[in-house]
């Protein structure tokens, strides 16, 4: 974990109400996809997490949707402002599981990690397949990068507006794969913890305190005992979570 | 310049004290600085058995702070002993400040009667003010009666001195912190978190899970402080006073109000070099107040 004052490049809407930023600055303590970093934001009291959605040296990406006052604010920033984060927090993803052909599942704002990952993976000689859900056409994001960065991208949404209709796990059951990666809200998850036919990793979200293990505050159960989402995740391997009824 | 406080015959080198709950067992700040800068610190709160806490979520934010309904996660009182304790002295080679907490008497007596013994516990913290436990904490900290039950009863397991923390969510903290005093605290530690919530507005459901949490942060400061000064006029014991100190300015003012030594919680949340940048600012900030000595300004706020 390192704190960097970074200097936003751009910010800009990618989907509605989504915004994709890229920050410039020392980015040396994230070393796996998978990862995030804990934006501070003027006013607001807490950081706010965001998984690092694509790096190089000298720049990371985070991808976030306004759903409050910080990502609102977040999204009024412009070229040149300065911005704290705690960065190269979490486990992040085992790269050295993948096998020959990993795939990646995101489900919404899910798919922003699964970029840094896919390129990792690529440059690891793997063949990369990703299956991408979204609830609309118009909330689709990444995908073109996914492309590019040489994954075979399967797109389904809720409505059929974009590829097709359905959810991620009938894609899913289509495809072969030797281990997975996924990241999206629980139901999703819990849905391909269920129907996966080898094995793999989800990247969980929660409600962070501090971001690096202090607090308690994100804490689940697992298998092998309380587990922080922050430190000892967000990324745990499949059948560790217990997942609490709802 | 002299920064140097004691508690109880304690020495410590500045009065800064990471609170419990907000340092772990202090392994997470020692990968990031070297800890022995602190006075001391205080661990997480402890009970006789491992606790899981609450349901997620247990964080929310306001302005000036946030709110927590942990609720006592810890691996209970033997393992702390045996591994986290022991852990700390590879990182950290000043007395530590043991947080217990319990459901009953008998289980805050078994706590600090098995820390008795463990070299490197300066100071056993009874917390009888959580609010995010039910049937437990909180409520021996609300009467002075059962404030003063749970002192007496720890201060005959131990010799090592015994700082009862208090609950802000009570009509008369004096009365408890007296009652405290009464049955043998030698300090009291001051404030823990206020009860307050959130609810979402899109969901109209609170944000807890525990629907309650324990408010934190800048925004309690004044009320924390408020409290230091009310109880430093009504006991002899020493206070560690704490609640929303971020800064070193902070550190001085809680000290003017009748602090001893000076606790940080939240601020190391939001900034996990919160507490190192709080000591390495003293100094300069006791030369613009004109402090010689930290020791001397303790109460320095009270008139006559």
């Amino acid at each position: 974990m390192k704190e960097v004052l970074f200097t936003v490049k751009e910010n800009a809407a990618i989907a509605p109400g989504v915004f994709k930023m890229r920050l410039e600055g020392d980015t040396s303590a994230v070393t796996r996809p998978g990862q995030f970093v804990s934006i501070s934001v003027e006013s607001f009291f807490l950081r706010r997490p965001f998984s690092v959605c694509d790096r190089d040296r000298g720049s990371l990406t985070v991808c976030y949707r306004v759903t409050g006052g910080g990502t609102e604010k977040m999204s009024s920033l412009g070229r040149g402002e300065r911005l704290s984060a705690l960065t190269g927090l979490g486990n992040g993803f085992d790269t050295e599981k993948a096998g020959d052909r990993p795939l990646l599942i995101g489900g919404g704002m899910g798919a922003t990690p699964l970029l840094y990952l896919a390129r990792a993976l690529v440059a690891e000689g793997k063949s990369v397949t990703a299956v991408l859900g979204f609830k609309t056409k118009a909330e689709s994001i990444l995908i073109s990068e996914l492309e590019k960065a040489g994954a075979r991208v399967l797109v389904c949404t809720e409505d059929g507006s974009l590829g097709e209709k359905g959810i991620v796990t009938e894609l899913m059951a289509r495809t072969d794969y030797s281990y997975f990666y996924a990241c999206g809200p629980e139901a999703m998850l819990r849905a391909v913890e269920k129907s996966a036919v080898s094995g793999g990793e989800m990247s969980l979200e929660a409600a962070l305190g501090c971001g690096f293990g202090a607090c308690m505050g994100c804490s689940i159960e697992t298998i092998s005992g309380a587990k922080r989402v922050c430190r000892d995740g967000p990324v745990f391997e499949r059948g560790e979570v217990i997942w609490t009824q709802k | 310049m002299d920064t140097k406080v004691s508690l109880s015959g304690l020495t410590l080198s500045n009065p800064v004290i990471p609170a419990s709950g907000t340092f772990g067992y202090g392994r997470e700040f020692a990968e990031l600085y070297d800890i022995n800068c602190l006075g001391s610190f205080a661990f997480k709160g402890t009970t006789l058995s491992p606790r899981f806490g609450n349901p997620q979520p247990r964080i929310a934010e306001c302005c000036g702070g946030m709110l927590n309904a942990v609720g006592l996660q810890n691996p209970g009182i033997d393992h702390v002993i045996a591994h986290e304790l022991q852990e700390i002295k590879t990182y950290f080679q000043k007395p530590v400040i043991a947080n217990v907490s319990g459901f009953s008497i008998d289980e805050y007596v078994a706590c600090c009667s098995k820390l008795d013994d463990c070299d490197n516990v300066g100071i056993i913290e009874v917390n009888i003010s959580c609010p995010n436990v039910h049937n437990g904490g909180m409520s021996f900290g609300t009467q002075p009666e059962s404030a003063s039950e749970v002192t007496r009863a720890v201060k005959s397991v131990t010799k090592k001195p015994v700082y009862m923390k208090l609950s802000p969510n009570v009509t008369d903290i004096v009365s408890i912190a007296r009652a405290c005093e009464s049955a043998g605290a030698d300090g009291i530690s001051m404030i823990n978190t206020l009860m307050g919530m959130r609810i979402d507005l899109k969901t109209r459901c609170p944000v807890l899970a525990n629907t309650t949490g324990g408010l934190s942060g800048p925004a309690v400061f004044p009320v924390a402080l408020r409290m230091v000064y009310q109880v430093y006029e009504a006991v002899d014991i020493p206070i560690i006073g704490m609640g929303g100190v971020s800064s070193a300015g902070d550190v001085i003012e809680m000290m003017l109000a009748g602090a001893s030594a000076v606790g940080m919680g939240a601020a190391n949340l939001k900034d996990p070099f919160a507490c190192k940048k709080a000591v390495e600012a003293l100094p300069e900030a006791m030369e613009k107040y004109e402090i010689n000595s930290l020791k001397d300004i303790i109460g320095g706020a009270h008139r006559g």
